[in-house]
């Protein structure tokens, strides 16, 4: 019994930090249809700026507490100044061309915002362990766990309520879902649709760095984080459905329990599992479990 | 007349010693490869490259200490050509196939990948290439080359070392578990690892193999299989990112204090983790490198020389590269000793087969892969913080002729024959 419930809490952790990843992948993709790759670039951004302004407060022998909060600024700092930058500076331009040259595009910011973490942070790993060791472990039977585990949970909870919230019971979410129906209708209906992608790509580069952030306690934040997390948040996104929010969320968890699972009961295929759902799920739904219909235009 | 012909033969004279002059401080170029992008930079090959510029600063300006106090090689000033080993074995081919070009010699290459896949090439090239760092044993035990050599001792006797330093410390171990990256470095080390207690420990219970995705960074469903397994061991050939995010998430749940936990390649992460790495955990180096390296007076030299340049520590890595540069410039001396003032590649590499040369941290003995493939000693202690730094206790050495298989054999099938002779 313990070795189960230490699967499903295993793999609700290793799902919740997929989701917050994977919430911005699918917002961005869902109002404007780009695959973004530098999502990954934002993430790691996210992590890096999250161990410096931790690591400076903490060094400062500011209350350990406000490490935390520094962890959520560093995040809103990442997608307020690298959102309108990437969107205003570089993805405008390319708007109306084929969706395959704004992957292009990301891929290229992607690979530039690599270089320029190196050229900031250098090639040394930065370690902020504090915030994860701090608020102490609690138990699963014999197994310890840190109690950061249930806040990383709790995070992407409120992410998810707050998301949805904001899509489905405010007026700027009835505004951008607009957009993710039909952009063309919506702007032909006054809709300010520059302002709904600003606004989409600032937030979701927001999530992306959340999840760099609230991931840098854990880890040791080094060049290359961020490659790794584009490939798994668009296996989660893909499982879901482009542009589904509750099918990131059934994605994340999905493929968070199945690797769990495999880590303990077959460690040799965890590799492969996150690929095997993916497969399964698009054998049996080729556009994700949660896509929506798309009206024909004619 | 008599003095335009003076003035013609003083010309010529001039011309023909200012053009031997020109010739004895014509540098040698020896081209480097370590990687200075990726994740490998940090605990690596940034590490590595600053033993080399460090190794090549001292020898041009004669700074170094005896045996090596001879400027340069043989007199001669080497000039180093540094380039990234990022981008994969493919790309490497290529880039050495550019670099061979360039420079005299070669010498680099971390990752095992790497030099299997370009040992070959060398050969093709006829470019004298000194392997510094990779650890696979299948570079000489499955080929032979003449223009490839290696200067640090590879992976075999990280684990054999390690192997045998559990039991010494731990006899009444009865299971393992591993923890390794799922490529040919850590499926290489678990599997040496677990051929090494069941042949030392006929016996010896399996409980769990976990292979991660290298650099998957986060190892919370692993380290909980790893606790719940009852092992008494864990081995882990981490490095890098991985193994501090091991440390980060397993210290705290008790994986180091329910487990004695082997890092056989753990000692990188002493410089960045310190008093992280709980009491009791076992650590490797590779080799006598780091902490491991004998209390000499050549060590101190490169340790404090290095750590008033760098502001860190050398780990080993650094060593390497310094042990390869060293290991050069003896075959290149040796080949001056025995008659060639300006040694050709040939008499480089006669010089260089079956040599035995002082490195940082011991001497180095070219004696296995038909004197093309070094052998040291390795040293393994246990990390305990003392005073409110991290130290390495219990230090215990091994000869290299006990942890590597002899000339002509396996690692493999000699682990599994019970490391018989």
């Amino acid at each position: 019994m313990n070795d189960i419930l230490a699967v499903l809490f295993d793999g609700v952790v290793y799902s919740s930090w997929l989701f917050l990843m994977a919430a911005g992948l699918t917002l961005i993709y869902g109002v404007m249809k780009i695959l973004n790759i530098a999502h990954g670039s934002l993430y790691a951004l996210g992590g890096y700026t999250a161990a410096t302004l931790a690591g400076a407060w903490l060094a400062a022998g500011q209350a350990a507490i406000g490490s935390y909060a520094m962890l959520v600024a560093a995040a809103v700092l990442v997608g307020l100044v690298m959102g309108p930058l990437l969107e205003r500076g570089l993805l405008r331009w390319m708007y109306g061309r084929d969706e395959v040259v704004l992957l292009l595009v990301t891929y290229a910011a992607f690979l530039i915002l690599e270089d320029a973490i190196k050229l900031i942070w250098g090639v040394e790993s930065m370690l902020l362990p504090d915030p994860y060791s701090l608020p102490g472990n609690f138990h699963i039977g014999t197994l310890a766990y840190p109690v950061y585990n249930l806040l990383l949970i709790a995070m992407a909870i409120l992410v998810g309520l707050a998301l949805a919230w904001a899509l489905f019971r405010t007026r700027q979410g009835k505004l951008l879902l607009a957009v993710i129906h039909d952009r063309e209708m919506s702007a032909a209906m006054g809709i300010d649709v520059n302002r709904v992608y600003l606004v989409t790509f600032t937030v979701g580069s927001m999530l992306a760095a959340l999840g760099g952030a609230l991931t840098a306690p854990m880890i040791a934040v080094s060049p290359g984080i961020g490659v790794e997390v584009i490939v798994l948040s668009f296996a989660v996104v893909v499982v879901g459905g482009l542009g589904s929010l509750g099918g990131a969320a059934i994605g994340a968890l999905m493929v968070g329990i199945v690797r769990s699972a495999a880590v303990r009961y077959w460690p040799e295929a965890e590799l492969f599992t996150i690929y095997f759902v993916m497969a399964l799920v698009l054998i049996a739904r080729p556009k994700g479990l949660f896509s929506a219909p798309e009206a024909r235009k004619i | 007349m008599m003095a335009r012909i003076g003035t013609v033969v003083f010309s010529f004279l001039f011309c023909a010693l200012a053009s031997t002059g020109a010739l004895a401080q014509q540098p040698l170029r020896i081209g480097i490869v370590t990687f200075l992008s990726g994740a490998a930079a940090g605990p690596f090959g940034v590490p590595a490259r600053n033993g080399f510029e460090l190794v090549a600063e001292m020898l041009n300006a004669g700074r170094a200490p005896a045996p090596y106090a001879t400027k340069g090689f043989g007199g001669n000033p080497i000039e180093l050509v540094v380039i990234d080993e990022a981008g994969g074995p493919q790309k490497q081919v290529a880039e050495l196939r550019n670099l061979s070009q360039r420079v005299d010699y070669v010498v680099g290459y971390i990752s095992s990948g790497d030099c299997l896949a370009v040992a070959p090439v060398a050969e093709e090239l006829k470019k004298l290439t000194v392997l510094f760092d990779c650890g696979t044993p299948r570079i000489f035990e499955d080929a032979s080359y003449r223009y490839v050599f290696r200067t640090g001792p590879h992976g075999t006797m990280d684990n054999t070392a390690a192997a045998l330093y559990a039991l010494e410390r731990h006899p009444n171990i009865k299971s393992i578990a591993g923890i390794n990256q799922n490529y040919a470095w850590g499926q290489d080390s678990w599997a040496d690892f677990e051929a090494a207690m069941k042949a030392l420990k006929p016996g010896i219970e399996v409980k769990t193999s976990q292979m991660t995705k290298l650099f998957a960074g986060q190892f919370g469903a692993e380290i909980s299989t790893l606790l719940s397994s009852g092992a008494d061991l864990i081995h882990s050939s981490f490095w890098g990112g991985d193994l501090e995010g091991l440390v980060l998430q397993g210290a705290p749940r008790g994986l180091f204090q329910k487990h004695i936990v082997v890092l056989s390649a753990g000692e990188p992460g002493i410089n960045r983790l310190g008093t992280r790495i709980p009491d009791g955990t076992i650590i490797g180096a590779r080799g006598p490198f780091g902490p491991f390296a004998p209390d000499t007076e050549f060590n101190r030299w490169f340790r404090s020389t290095f750590l008033e340049r760098y502001n860190v520590p050398p780990n080993y890595a650094s060593y390497k590269a310094a042990n390869a540069l060293f290991g050069l410039k003896s075959a290149y001396e040796k080949a001056q000793k025995a008659g060639a003032a300006n040694p050709n590649q040939d008499q480089i590499i006669a010089a260089f087969e079956n040599l035995s040369f002082d490195g940082v941290g011991g001497t180095v003995k070219m004696s296995l892969g038909k004197g093309h493939q070094a052998t040291m000693e390795n040293a393994i202690g246990t990390a305990k913080t003392v005073g409110g730094e991290l130290r390495m206790v219990d230090v215990k050495r091994y000869a290299p002729e006990r942890i590597n298989p002899p000339e002509g054999t396996k690692s493999e099938t000699w682990i599994k024959s019970g490391f018989r002779k």
